[in-house]
C-alpha cells in the first residue's frame, strides 16, 4: 500500500474522530442510540460550505455549523423527552427532516469549495513539514495540525464530563432513577447531551466538507455506523477504563477504521463497497466479544466440572 | 415537617383493573420522628413513598414538606428536600462512575449545576471523612467504580449519599430487604447511627416486624390504602411481633393477617 493512502487515511481518521467523539457522547454516555447523526453531519457540511461561499470567515462558518448542529440535536432531544417519542424514531425523524433542510441551505445537491479560503487551505498554507523518520513519512504536516485540533477538542470534552454538569450527564445514562432522586431534570441533561453530540458531529461535517473541497447532500449517509464502528473498535483495541482513555480510544478507533478501509480499497474493492465493509466491521466488533465470552464461560464451566465436585 | 392531608390515589380509574391505592390518607410527621411502616403487599406503602418523593401525584389532597406545598412539584424539583434509599442496591448509585463522582452528585442535591470541577481536593477530604463512618474501607477507594462494590457496600454508600446533605425527609424503601442477614444488620446499624447523628426525620418501609418494632419511634400499619394502626413510641417499645398481629386483627375486626413473609420473619 502506498504511503499517500496511509497518510490520507490518518488525516481522515482524525477528522472523523470528532464524529466518533459525538457518537460516543450519545451512544455510551447518554446510552441513547441517536440517528440524527446522518442528518447533522451533512448539515454541518452544508452550513459551513454555504457561509464560506457567501464570504464568511471559515472559522466563523465552522463555529456556526457547530451551533446549528447543536440545535438539530436539541430538537431530537425535545422530541424524545417532551414528545415521548422513542429515541430511535426521534432521531430518524430529525434526520429525514434535515435532508430537506440541507438542500434548502445549499440550494442544490452539491456545493464545491474550489478556490475558496477554508480552514484546510489555512492549514496547508501553514506549511508544516511532514514528519519523516529514516525516509519514511509517518505523518503529513496537515495531520499534525489535525492532531492538535482534535486533541484540544478531546480535552475540552474530558473536562466537561468531569464538571458538575458533566457528572449529571453521565449519571443520566448510567442510572436515571438515581440522578432524578438527586434533583436533576433528566430531560434537560438528555437534551444538552444530544445537542453537544450533534454539535460535534456537525463540526466534523464542516471540517470534512472543507477538507474534501465540497459539501454534498448525501455526505451524511452511513455516518452513524462509521461513528459506531470507531467507538466500538476503539474501545475494544484501546480500552475504556476512564473517560480520558476512552475519548482517546474512539479517536484512535476512527483512525484504525480508516486504515482498514484504505487496505480494503488497496485490495481492489470498490469505494461503493465501503458501506458494506463498514457494516461488517461493526457486526464483527459487536458480536465477537459476546461470542468470545460465551466460549470462555463454557470453558469455565467445563473446567469447574472437571476440576472439583463442590461447584 | 411532613403533612399529608386527605390524599387519595386511584390507579386505572374506570376500568376493570381499577385499584384504590390510597384512600383518604392523613399523616402528620414531626421533626425528628423516625417512623417505621409495615403492611402487606398492595397496602399502599410504595404508593405513599412515591407520593412523598414525587414519583406519583395524588388525585386529591395535598403534601407539604417543611411548610412548603410540594403536591404538584416534579420529583427532581423537590429532591432538594428528600433523601431516598431504594430496595435494590443497584438503584441508588451510578455503577460506571467512581465513588467520589457518585458522592459529588449527592453533594449537589437540589443545587444549581455549574461548570466547576465535580470533584476537587476539598470535596475529596469531605468524602473521605464521611466514608470513614461506614467502616467499609471505602475512604481509600475514592476512584473505584461503584459497579465493583458488593451489594452491601453499594447500599451503605447509597445510605450515605442520601443522608450526608441532611435532607428534610429521609425515605427508606425496604432498603435492607435485598441483602443477606449479616449485611442487612450492618445497614440497620448504620441507619440508626446516621439518623441519630443528623436527627433526620425518617420514614422507613419494612417487611420485617422485628425491625419495625426495634427501630424508630413511631409505627404505622397500612392496609388496603389506609393507615389502620398508628402506634406511638411508648406503646411500641412494649410490643412484640405477636402483639402487632393481634392489633391488626382487632383493627380489621377479626380478619387475620395473611402474609407468609410476615410470619416467617
Amino acid at each position: 500500500m502506498n504511503q499517500l493512502a496511509i497518510m490520507g487515511a490518518i488525516e481522515q481518521g482524525l477528522l472523523f474522530g470528532i464524529l466518533a467523539l459525538g457518537v460516543y457522547l450519545t451512544f455510551r454516555i447518554l446510552n441513547v442510540p441517536d440517528l440524527t447523526v446522518d442528518g447533522s453531519f451533512a448539515l454541518g457540511g452544508a452550513i459551513a460550505a454555504k457561509f464560506i461561499i457567501d464570504g464568511t470567515n471559515p472559522f466563523l462558518a465552522t463555529l456556526l455549523a457547530f451551533i446549528v448542529g447543536g440545535l438539530a440535536g436539541a430538537f431530537t432531544g425535545v422530541l424524545h423527552t417532551k414528545g415521548k417519542i422513542n429515541a430511535l424514531l426521534a432521531g430518524i425523524l430529525t434526520m429525514i427532516a434535515l435532508y430537506s433542510i440541507n438542500l434548502r441551505v445549499m440550494g442544490k445537491a452539491n456545493l464545491p469549495l474550489l478556490r475558496e479560503d477554508t480552514l484546510f487551505t489555512y492549514v496547508k498554507d501553514m506549511g508544516i513539514p511532514n514528519l519523516a523518520v529514516g525516509g519514511v513519512t509517518l505523518l503529513s504536516g496537515v495531520a499534525i495540525v489535525f492532531i492538535v485540533g482534535v486533541m484540544v477538542l478531546k480535552l475540552i470534552i474530558d473536562w466537561f464530563l468531569h464538571t458538575d454538569m458533566g457528572l449529571d450527564l453521565r449519571a443520566t445514562g448510567d442510572n436515571s432513577k438515581m440522578i432524578r432522586s438527586f434533583g436533576v431534570n433528566t430531560d434537560s441533561t438528555t437534551i444538552i447531551g444530544l445537542a453537544l453530540s450533534n454539535g460535534l458531529v456537525a463540526l466534523a461535517g464542516a471540517w470534512v466538507a472543507q477538507y474534501q473541497g465540497f459539501a454534498d447532500v448525501g455526505m451524511g449517509i452511513g455516518m452513524i455506523v462509521i461513528g459506531l464502528a470507531s467507538v466500538i473498535v476503539g474501545e475494544v483495541l484501546f480500552g475504556s477504563s476512564s473517560i480520558f482513555r476512552v475519548t482517546l480510544a474512539v479517536i484512535l478507533g476512527s483512525i484504525v477504521y480508516r486504515l482498514v478501509i484504505a487496505i480494503a480499497l488497496d485490495q481492489g474493492l470498490n469505494p461503493s463497497d465501503m458501506k458494506l465493509i463498514t457494516a461488517l466491521i461493526v457486526i464483527f466488533a459487536l458480536t465477537v466479544p459476546t461470542v468470545a465470552k460465551g466460549i470462555w464461560k463454557k470453558q469455565a464451566v467445563r473446567t469447574a466440572r472437571g476440576g472439583s465436585s463442590d461447584a | 415537617m411532613l403533612n399529608i392531608t386527605n390524599v387519595n390515589k386511584v390507579f386505572n380509574a374506570g376500568t376493570v383493573n381499577e385499584k384504590i391505592a390510597l384512600r383518604n390518607v392523613n399523616l402528620h410527621v414531626k421533626k425528628g420522628e423516625f417512623i417505621t411502616v409495615i403492611g402487606s403487599n398492595g397496602a399502599g406503602k410504595s404508593t405513599m413513598m412515591n407520593m412523598i418523593s414525587g414519583g406519583l401525584t395524588p388525585d386529591e389532597g395535598s403534601i407539604k414538606i417543611d411548610g412548603k406545598d410540594v403536591t404538584r412539584l416534579a420529583e427532581h424539583q423537590r429532591a432538594g428536600l428528600i433523601g431516598r434509599v431504594f430496595q435494590d442496591p443497584m438503584a441508588g448509585t451510578a455503577p460506571n462512575m467512581t465513588i467520589e463522582e457518585n458522592l459529588a452528585i449527592a453533594l449537589g442535591r437540589g443545587k444549581r449545576r455549574t461548570l466547576g470541577f465535580g470533584v476537587n481536593n476539598q470535596k475529596r477530604e469531605l468524602f473521605r471523612e464521611q466514608l470513614k463512618q461506614l467502616d467499609q474501607g471505602l475512604e481509600n477507594r475514592l476512584k473505584t467504580k461503584v459497579g465493583f462494590l458488593s451489594g452491601g457496600q453499594r447500599q451503605a454508600l447509597s445510605l450515605l449519599m442520601a443522608t450526608f446533605t441532611e435532607p428534610k425527609i429521609l425515605l427508606l424503601d425496604e432498603h435492607t430487604a435485598a441483602l443477606d442477614p449479616k449485611r442487612a444488620q450492618l445497614i440497620v446499624e448504620l441507619t440508626e447511627k446516621i439518623v441519630e447523628r443528623y436527627k433526620l426525620t425518617t420514614i422507613m418501609v419494612t417487611h420485617n416486624m422485628e425491625q419495625a418494632l426495634n427501630m424508630g419511634n413511631r409505627l404505622l400499619m397500612l392496609h388496603d390504602g389506609g393507615i389502620i394502626l398508628d402506634i406511638p413510641d411508648e406503646k411500641k417499645r412494649t410490643m412484640k411481633p405477636q402483639d402487632l398481629l393481634r392489633a391488626f386483627e382487632t383493627a380489621r375486626g377479626g380478619e387475620s393477617f395473611s402474609e407468609d413473609r410476615f410470619l416467617l420473619t
